[in-house]
């Protein structure tokens, strides 16, 4: 992730600041790099930044400090109409008083175009989005679903080679959210548009992605592919961030290569892999996947160190059994696991011996 | 009942519906709803009765007097009665001087607060200016008149001598009457008793509504390009800001009118301070002061100034509620700012700008006290005219029938605001 290297992506942050007080860094830092026809999602929680970062990128704000670059220029100095990106909106932004047809025929008609030529395009981008027959209608007589599909239609039709979203499935029911992140990503990839997305949800980082760019306090926390940022968290916030994570704390007692021994609070001893830990004596927060979890001694290596844990609480979901435990004084650690024909099903007040691969087990920074 | 069965007879037949105890559906939800339409009657009483009693009432009595015609049938019944066979060319005959005599006479009699020849006197004045001073000498010699009467009557007064005296009494000897709105339309009646124009130099009120809309119409216009900018200011600044601001605007609600009036004075005279500064920066010499005030310039600055917020309350509304990421959208579209404002936003504010200028329009067609005070006699309008005829002259009925032609006259441009760009779309606040 060293800068040189990243400036010659299609967007680049560089350095890039930003206050709106003058006492504050909203974000601090930022260096960012989106290759062409790539799809990169910044997640984070509310706040940190994120629709600051796409605003500067689209010429709503300015940089405090720090340059944006779109296809090796610097943009910092060119105003908004004239950078050429597509916009999707969080509430869509539909002009309210114009048709559809007038609403993507817009962008075609500040550009010049002739009347068949523009004919053309509103009909391949309202079909693209499956609402050829909605021309005619106002944004008021749409459904939220058929109004996300119009804004996107209208972000498109122009045929941007990069195109800015924020949270633009916030105000969607699951459903048709889950819907639209599929035809989201597929678009973007057909057309081969470069797509910066910006959602505060997990699992639609996770799933739309190339590379997902954990925001939090200003910074990008973590930059990488969805299932490294899974399986790999760099540090506890992401750890905690993305998917559902246990945490227990104590202190490094030995680090020999790949795994290190913690001593947690309670008194066990556990195996872990040092990802964020230095050296001995150090305090850290060590981060496991439920699905990771394993109540089954013969699955584990003979020498591998497992806990003592007392079951909670077990919900039956179908699919998997969601087992609460009381682990090192830790009462919401969970345990996932799958619902097959030999998965033992607890009780509560059950003791159990609980263990897992020391690569699940990442030793992260102290939270 | 019908209706319940017409419902019901509509194609998907459905049958009829009762709750669990058996009362129909419909009925039981009648009763439901009875209660809540009671209450919500007894909340909007007290404002429909004062409505009703302090503004509909007023304005029906009003448009009543503007055709409402009792004096001449109340004091002249026998007259009227034996005009009847008269042409309406050269004098009437003996008979009808005789029953003008007993018609006066019996007057005498009645108490002095029902005697009719008073009113009499004035509603004749209105069409023929001796006319009261007629009526009067000859009432107060009536008594000794002997026959033949139509010497008596034209010894008393020579007005009896003129034919168009008994063609006035003989047309609006009728409980109704159109005359006061064929005087408010700039005419009269010849002596054929065809309804023709004034005489150019006698022609007022028709100018006067023209000059009274076209007045409106420029208010409205100043308003807005003032106001527009302001609402947008004060729409996209920080609240705490914004509301100061506000304040300033509306300061012109607060201050009396009369310091404020004083205030145009002393600014726009021929010795007030902008001409002084002109003179003084050179500008103009001092022989040629403007004239701003006591004119059309003075009514257009002065009700300009006190209906900005009229404009300004319903466009800022409006505009509070336009975010500005349908401008940011249609920038990041390729629109420059100019077309973004001009497609895109200005658009969206059209409701309050409709709102703002049926306001501004309405009120000030009807405005009243600040075209008397700096208006001068170019300035003033129609209301004034309608003021002058309540207070000065007395003609009541002319006053109605200008007021009612106002009152009309703004109807029709509300119902034609309304066919063009639609009610429903005002947005007043
Ligand atoms: N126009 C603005 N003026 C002042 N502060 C702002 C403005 N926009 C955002 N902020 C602040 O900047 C921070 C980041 O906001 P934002 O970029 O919207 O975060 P996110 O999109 O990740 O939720 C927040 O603390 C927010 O209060
Ligand atoms: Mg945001």
């Amino acid at each position: 992730m060293s800068a040189p290297e990243k400036r010659d992506g299609f967007v680049v942050f560089d350095g890039v600041q930003k206050s709106y007080d003058g006492e504050t860094l909203v974000v601090k830092d930022l260096n960012l790099s989106v290759a062409r026809g790539e799809f990169l999602t910044m997640l984070g929680p509310s706040g940190s930044g994120k629709t600051t970062c796409l605003m500067m990128l689209a010429g709503f704000e300015t940089a405090t400090h720090g340059e944006i670059l779109l296809d090796g220029r610097p943009i910092n100095s060119v105003p908004p109409h004239k950078r050429g990106i597509g916009m999707v909106f969080q509430n869509y932004a539909l002009f309210p008083h114009m048709t559809v047809g007038e609403n993507l025929s817009f962008p075609l008609e500040v550009r010049g175009l002739g009347k068949s030529d523009r004919e053309k395009k509103i009909m391949r981008a309202l079909d693209m989005v499956q609402m050829g027959a909605f021309a005619n209608r106002r944004p008021a007589q749409l459904s939220g679903g058929q109004q996300q599909r119009i804004a996107l239609a209208r972000a498109l039709v122009f045929e941007p080679e990069l195109v800015l979203m924020d949270e633009p499935l916030g105000a969607l029911d699951k459903q048709l959210r889950e819907h639209m992140q599929f035809e989201i990503t597929r678009l973007a990839h057909d057309l081969g548009i470069t797509t910066v997305y910006v959602t505060h949800d997990q699992t639609e980082a996770l799933t739309m992605s190339d590379n997902v760019a954990v925001f939090d306090d200003g910074r990008i926390q973590q930059l990488d592919p969805p299932d490294v940022l899974y399986e790999a968290p760099c540090n506890s916030f992401v750890a905690q961030f993305i998917g559902e994570n246990n945490t227990l704390n104590g202190i490094v007692k030995e680090i020999k290569g790949e795994t290190c021994i913690v001593e947690l609070d309670g008194g066990e001893v556990i195996d872990a892999k040092p990802v964020n830990v230095q050296k001995v004596g150090e305090r850290t927060t060590v981060s496991i996947r439920p699905e990771r979890v394993e109540a089954n001694k013969s699955r584990l290596d003979d020498d591998a160190h497992t806990i003592k844990a007392e079951v909670m609480e077990f919900i039956y979901m179908g699919d998997v059994f969601r087992t609460r435990l009381k682990v090192a004084g830790n009462e919401n650690f969970i345990m996932k696991t799958r619902n097959a024909p030999d998965q033992v099903r607890h009780k509560p007040g059950d003791m159990i011996e609980i263990g897992w691969m020391p690569t699940d087990c990442r030793a992260l920074d102290h939270a | 009942m019908s209706q319940a069965d017409a419902t019901q007879a509509a194609p998907p037949k459905r049958e009829k519906l009762f709750t669990a105890d058996g009362t129909p559906l419909r009925k039981a939800l009648e009763r439901a709803n009875r209660r809540r339409k009671l209450t919500a009657l007894a909340l909007v009483g007290p404002l429909l009765a004062f409505i009703l009693i302090f503004f509909a009432f007023p304005i029906a009595q009003m448009m009543w007097r503007s055709v409402d015609n009792p004096q001449i049938v109340n004091a002249l019944p026998r007259t009227l009665q034996a005009l009847d066979t008269w042409d309406g060319q050269g004098l009437p005959n003996e008979a009808v001087f005789a029953a003008l005599h007993a018609d006066m006479i019996e007057d005498l009699d009645r108490p002095r607060r029902e005697q009719t020849i008073g009113p009499l006197g004035i509603r004749l004045n209105y069409e023929l200016s001796a006319a009261r001073s007629a009526i009067s000498r000859t009432s107060r010699a009536v008594q000794n008149f002997e026959a033949p009467y139509s010497d008596a009557f034209m010894d008393a007064h020579r007005l009896w001598g003129q034919p168009e005296l008994w063609r006035i009494i003989k047309r609006e000897g009728r409980p109704l009457t159109l005359s006061y709105y064929v005087a408010a339309t700039d005419r009269e009646y010849d002596e054929a008793g065809n309804i023709v124009k004034r005489p150019e130099n006698r022609q007022i009120y028709v100018s006067l509504f023209g000059r009274t809309l076209a007045l409106s119409l420029a208010i409205t216009f100043m308003t807005f390009a003032l106001g527009f900018p302001i609402a947008y200011f004060l729409a996209n600044m920080p609240m705490r800001y914004a509301n100061l601001l506000m304040i300033a605007v509306l300061l012109p609600f607060w201050t009396s009118l009369l310091v404020r009036t004083s205030a145009w004075i002393v600014l726009l005279q021929q010795q007030g301070v902008i001409n002084e500064l002109l003179v003084n920066i050179g500008l103009i010499s001092d022989a040629n002061r403007i004239s701003m005030i006591y004119n059309q310039t003075g009514t257009i600055i002065a009700m300009t100034h006190i209906l900005l917020p009229f404009m300004v309350l319903p466009l800022y509304s409006v505009m509070r509620t336009i975010p500005v990421s349908y401008t940011r959208a249609a920038k990041s579209l390729g629109a420059t700012p100019w077309t973004a404002f001009r497609r895109v936003y200005f658009p969206q504010t059209l409701p309050g700008i409709g709102a703002g200028g049926v306001l501004v329009f309405i009120i000030s067609i009807g405005y009243y006290i600040t075209p008397a005070l700096v208006g001068g006699q170019s300035g003033r309008m129609i209301s004034n005219e309608i003021a002058r005829h309540i207070q000065q002259s007395l003609n009541w009925g002319l006053a109605a029938a200008l007021g009612t032609m106002l009152l009309v006259g703004v109807l029709v441009l509300y119902w034609l605001y309304n066919r063009l760009v639609g009610a429903d779309s005002l947005k007043f606040g």
